[in-house]
C-alpha cells in the first residue's frame, strides 16, 4: 500500500519549547491510524504541520507522494486533508447546512441558494452515514452532534484523508460508539484516517496502526493487533506505568464535609442549569459525579465554588453554611478548586508559574498589601520541587509549560496547602498518561488524609478507578446515586443518557 | 536572569517601538519631499531645536513632565483591561484642585507642606472624576470607554463655567495666582534652562513612574489588578471581585492624570487656566500604546511624544506644525501594527542563527 502521508524529520520550535525534534509519522492510505502520546508530546503540531496550520521549521512533508512542506491550510483543503479539531470552529446561530457550506456557499446571483446548500449536506450526509438534520441551529445540538457537524464540514469540503485531534474528549460512551461507526464507514469509502488521542483503549478499538511520540519525537510505531495497551503505555511515558490504579482502601466514612441541599441554579439556555440536587461528600471520601458533558455538572460546580449565584437551596462546609460566602471567603474555609478549564480560570496564562502558585492565595503572601517576593519564590520552589513541574523555573510564564504541567500548577495550588473539601473538575482532561498516574495518587492520598472529595470527570473509567460513591448528573438532577461496588459502565450508561 | 534572556526581553520591548519609528521617518521624509523641503534640513531643526538647545530642551522635559502622567493614567487602566480616555478631563480637574488649594492656603505656608497639599489635592480632584466610570461600570455595566470620554466634556465645560463665573481675572480665562504651593523651575539651579517652563514636578511624576512599576509588579492589589486585565474568569476564580477593581483600576488613573495638572499649575504659570490641558491626556493614550504599558516605557515614549510636540514648533517655519501631527499619528499606527509583527521576525530571526 502507498503513503497517503509521509512526513520526516519534522523540526518545530515555539519560543523555549521544541514541540517537534525529528517527529516522523506515515500513514497507508485507506487505514486509520492512532496517533498516541502524552500531552506535550507534539502530536497536536505534527497534525497542525500537516493540516498546513503551522510550518515547519525543518523536514519534510508529503501527501500521496507530493512535496508539501510548508503548504497553507487552503492548499491543504484542496488535496483532500481536512482536520476536525478539539475545540469547534462552529457559528452556534446558524444552521446545520449554512454551517458547512460556509466559505463555498451555493448562490444564484448574488442570493444565496439555502434550498440547495440543505440538500448537498444532506446528500453529503447520508452518504457517510452522519446523522445530523441540516435544518436545525447549530447551538441547540448535543455536543456530539456538533462534532458530526464539524466532521461533515470536512467532508463536505472533499477530505480524504481526515485528522481527528482527540474527538472523544466531549462525548458519552454511546456516542463514542457511533462515531466509530462514521469512522469505519469513511475507511471502507477509502478514506484515511489520523486519529489522536491518549486513551489506549480507544487506540485497541479502532485503529489499524499505531504511532507512539514522547517528547516529540516519534518513539515507535506498529500494527494495533500485534501490540498491547500496557506496550503503548511504556513507549508514551518511557516507563513501566500502573494502568487501572490501585484499588481502594475501604473505610468508614467520615463527619460530612461537603453538605448540598435542594440546590437550585438558574439556567443559561433552559430554565435551570441545576434543579434540585441534594448530597453530602463526607470527608475521607471520594464522590464521582458523572454524566455526559452539558448537563449541569459545571453549573454545580460553580455554584459551590462561588462563581455562580444560587437561585435556592443551601451549601455547606462541614458545619459551615457557605451559600451566600465570596470566593474569598470560601478559600479561606477551606474549599480548594480544580478548575475545569485551566486556560480560562484555573491559570493566568502569563502569569509567572511562582505567580500562578498563589492564585486565589494571594492575601496569605502579602503585609501591608505588599507581595513578599521572597516567601513567593521559596513556597514556587517546594512547589515545583514537591509536584514535579517542567521545566522545573517559576520565573517561566505558565503559558509557555505543556498541559500536564499546567494541571500540575492548579494542582500544586490547590492540594498544596490546607483545605477540607476539593472540587476536582476533570483534573485529567488533556493530561499524560503519566501525570494522570501522579493525578490520581494525589486524589487518593487526599482522601486517605480524611478530605471530602468530589469528583466531576467525563471519563467513567476515572470516576470508576477512584470513587467511594458513584452519583449520575443528567438534565441538571441527580439521577442516580450509588456505592462503588453497583457502579459499572452498564449501570451507568443509560443514567447519563437519560434512558433510566 | 542570565544575559541572554535579559537581551531577549529588551529586544522585545524595544524593537517594534525602533522599526515603526524608522517607519515614519520614512512617511515624513516623503511628506517633507512633498512640501518642498529638504528632509534632512527639517530634521536637523527638529533636534536642534529640541536636543541642541538648553532652552528647548528644558520645554521637552516640561512637556514631557504631562505626558508622564496622562501615559502612567491610560497605562494603568489598560492593565486592568480598560480604556481610559477620560485623561484629559482628570489633567484638568487635577490642575484645577491644585489651583483651589493654593489659592485657599495663606501666602507663606512653607513650601513642603503647601505643595504636598496641592499635589494631593489634584490626585484627589483627579482621581474623583477617574471613579465615577468605574463606579459606572461596576454598577450597571455601563462601557468605560463611553463614559470617559462623555465625561471629558462634562468636566471641561463645569470647570470653565465655575472659571467664567465665579474666579477669573477679569479680561482673561484663569484664576488669580496661587499664593502658595509653587514649585521651583529648574533653572532656579541650574540657570542653563533660562526661560523653559521645565520645574521639578518632572523629579514628582518620576517618582509617580516608579511608585505606579512597584504597585502594579510588587503588591497584592497590582497583582489582583493585572489578573482582571488578562483573565477576568481567573481572576475572578482566584477570589478577586472585578467590580471593586475596575473602580480601584479607574480611581488611580484618574489620580495619575490629576497629579499631571501640578505641571501647570505649580510648576510652570500658577494659576488655573481654560484649555490648559490642550490635548495632553489624549497624547497620553498614544505614550501608553508605545510605551507598552509599562512605567519605564511610558517615560520613555513621553519623552518622545515630547520631543516631537516641541519639534513641531521648531520647524514651524519651514513646515507647517500640523505636518509633525500627521508624522505622530503614523507613528502611533506603525506601532500598533509593529508589535506583532516585528516578534515574529524576531522569533524568525532566532531560528535561522
Amino acid at each position: 500500500m502507498s503513503d497517503a502521508v509521509k512526513l520526516s524529520g519534522i523540526e518545530k520550535r515555539f519560543g523555549a519549547v521544541q514541540a517537534n525534534r525529528g517527529a516522523s509519522l506515515e500513514v497507508a492510505a485507506g487505514e486509520i491510524h492512532a496517533l498516541v502520546g502524552e500531552n506535550g508530546a507534539g502530536k497536536s503540531t505534527l497534525m497542525r504541520i500537516l493540516a498546513g496550520l503551522i510550518e515547519p521549521d525543518a523536514g519534510m512533508v508529503q501527501v500521496s507522494g507530493r512535496d508539501v512542506t510548508g503548504w497553507r491550510t487552503g492548499d491543504a483543503i484542496a488535496a483532500g486533508v481536512g482536520m476536525v479539531h478539539q475545540h469547534f470552529m462552529l457559528v452556534p446561530t446558524l444552521t446545520v447546512a449554512e454551517n458547512v457550506v460556509l466559505g463555498r456557499e451555493p448562490h444564484r446571483g448574488p442570493v444565496l441558494d439555502l434550498e440547495r446548500a440543505r440538500v448537498d449536506v444532506t446528500d453529503v450526509a447520508s452518504r457517510y452515514g452522519l446523522r445530523v438534520e441540516a435544518s436545525r441551529r447549530v447551538g441547540d445540538l448535543s455536543v456530539g452532534e456538533a462534532q458530526r457537524v464539524e466532521i461533515l464540514k470536512t467532508l463536505f469540503r472533499g477530505a480524504r484523508i481526515l485528522i481527528l485531534d482527540e474527538p472523544t474528549a466531549v462525548l458519552s460512551p454511546l456516542e463514542v460508539q457511533d462515531l466509530w461507526r462514521v469512522l469505519r464507514a469513511l475507511k471502507d469509502g477509502g478514506g484515511t484516517i489520523v486519529l489522536i488521542t491518549h486513551k489506549l483503549d480507544e487506540v485497541m478499538q479502532i485503529s489499524d496502526r499505531v504511532t507512539v511520540m514522547r517528547r516529540g519525537e516519534t518513539v515507535a510505531r506498529m500494527a494495533t493487533r500485534e501490540t498491547n495497551p500496557a506496550e503503548l503505555a511504556r513507549a508514551m511515558v518511557g516507563r513501566e506505568v500502573a494502568l487501572g490504579g490501585v484499588a481502594l482502601t475501604a473505610r468508614a466514612p467520615g463527619p460530612p464535609g461537603l453538605v448540598v441541599r435542594d440546590l437550585e441554579v438558574a439556567g443559561t439556555r433552559r430554565a435551570r442549569d441545576v434543579d434540585g440536587v441534594s448530597f453530602t461528600v463526607a470527608s475521607g471520601e471520594i464522590l464521582g459525579l458523572a454524566g455526559v458533558e452539558g448537563n449541569g455538572q459545571s453549573a454545580l460546580l460553580d455554584a459551590i465554588a462561588g462563581l455562580r449565584p444560587v437561585a435556592s437551596g443551601s451549601i455547606a462546609l462541614g458545619a459551615r453554611d457557605i451559600t451566600a460566602a465570596s470566593v474569598a471567603e470560601r478559600a479561606a474555609a477551606g474549599l480548594a478548586h480544580i478548575p475545569e478549564d485551566r486556560h480560562r480560570r484555573g491559570l493566568i496564562l502569563d502569569y509567572s508559574v511562582a505567580d500562578n502558585l498563589i492564585l486565589g492565595r494571594q492575601g496569605r503572601f502579602a503585609r501591608w498589601g505588599r507581595l513578599d517576593r521572597a516567601r513567593v519564590a521559596e513556597h514556587a520552589r517546594a512547589a515545583v520541587e514537591r509536584f514535579d513541574i517542567r521545566p522545573p523555573d517559576a520565573s517561566l510564564p505558565a503559558r509557555a509549560l505543556s498541559g500536564g504541567n499546567q494541571q500540575k500548577i492548579v494542582i500544586a495550588r490547590e492540594m498544596g496547602g490546607d483545605f477540607s473539601v476539593l472540587l476536582a473538575a476533570q483534573p485529567t482532561r488533556g493530561v499524560d498518561v503519566g501525570a494522570i498516574e501522579f493525578i490520581h495518587a494525589q486524589l487518593r492520598a487526599a482522601r486517605d488524609a480524611g478530605k471530602a472529595v468530589l469528583l466531576v470527570s467525563a471519563e467513567l473509567q476515572e470516576i470508576l478507578a477512584l470513587s467511594d460513591r458513584v452519583a449520575v448528573m443528567y438534565g441538571g438532577k441527580l439521577v442516580g446515586l450509588m456505592p462503588r461496588s453497583q457502579a459499572s459502565e452498564a449501570s451507568l450508561g443509560p443514567l447519563m443518557t437519560g434512558a433510566a | 536572569m542570565t544575559r541572554a534572556e535579559w537581551r531577549e526581553r529588551i529586544e522585545a520591548a524595544l524593537l517594534p517601538p525602533a522599526i515603526a519609528l524608522l517607519v515614519a521617518l520614512v512617511a515624513g521624509d516623503l511628506l517633507i519631499l512633498a512640501v518642498g523641503q529638504s528632509p534632512a534640513a527639517v530634521y536637523r531643526l527638529l533636534l536642534q531645536g529640541t536636543w541642541g538647545n538648553w532652552y528647548g530642551f528644558g520645554q521637552v522635559l516640561y512637556k514631557t513632565t504631562t505626558l508622564i502622567a496622562t501615559g502612567l493614567a491610560v497605562s494603568l487602566g489598560l492593565r486592568a483591561g480598560l480604556f481610559n480616555i477620560g485623561a484629559e478631563g482628570q489633567l484638568a480637574a487635577g490642575g484645577f484642585g491644585a489651583a483651589l488649594m493654593g489659592l485657599w492656603l495663606p501666602a507663606g505656608t512653607p513650601a513642603v507642606i503647601a505643595i504636598v497639599a496641592c499635589a494631593l489635592m489634584a490626585m484627589l480632584f483627579g482621581g474623583a472624576v477617574g471613579w465615577v466610570p468605574g463606579a459606572l461600570r461596576a454598577r450597571f455595566g455601563a462601557h468605560e470607554v463611553i463614559t470617559t470620554i462623555m465625561l471629558n466634556f462634562i468636566v471641561l465645560a463645569l470647570l470653565n463655567w465655575i472659571i467664567v463665573a465665579h474666579l477669573r481675572v477679569p479680561e482673561t480665562l484663569h484664576t488669580p495666582e496661587i499664593r502658595a504651593g509653587a514649585v521651583p523651575r529648574l533653572s532656579a539651579m541650574m540657570p542653563v534652562f533660562h526661560g523653559s517652563a521645565a520645574s521639578f514636578t518632572i523629579v514628582l511624576l518620576l517618582a509617580a513612574a516608579a511608585g505606579t512599576w512597584w504597585y502594579l509588579f510588587r503588591t497584592r492589589s497590582g497583582y489582583e489588578l493585572r489578573a482582571v486585565g488578562l483573565q477576568p474568569d481567573a481572576a475572578e476564580y482566584g477570589g478577586v471581585r472585578a467590580p471593586a477593581t475596575w473602580r480601584r483600576a479607574l480611581m488611580l488613573s484618574g489620580v495619575l492624570a490629576g497629579l499631571g495638572g501640578v505641571n501647570f499649575v505649580l510648576g510652570y504659570k500658577h494659576y488655573y487656566e481654560e484649555g490648559f490641558a490642550g490635548g495632553a491626556g489624549f497624547l497620553g493614550i498614544a505614550v501608553a500604546l508605545v510605551g507598552r504599558n509599562h512605567p519605564a516605557g511610558v517615560v520613555l515614549a513621553a519623552l518622545f511624544f515630547a520631543t516631537l510636540s516641541q519639534g513641531g514648533l521648531a520647524v514651524n517655519a519651514v513646515v507647517p506644525k500640523q505636518l509633525v501631527e500627521v508624522l505622530q499619528g503614523v507613528i502611533i499606527l506603525a506601532v500598533a501594527a509593529s508589535v506583532p509583527e516585528v516578534r515574529r521576525a524576531i522569533a524568525a530571526g532566532r531560528r535561522r542563527d
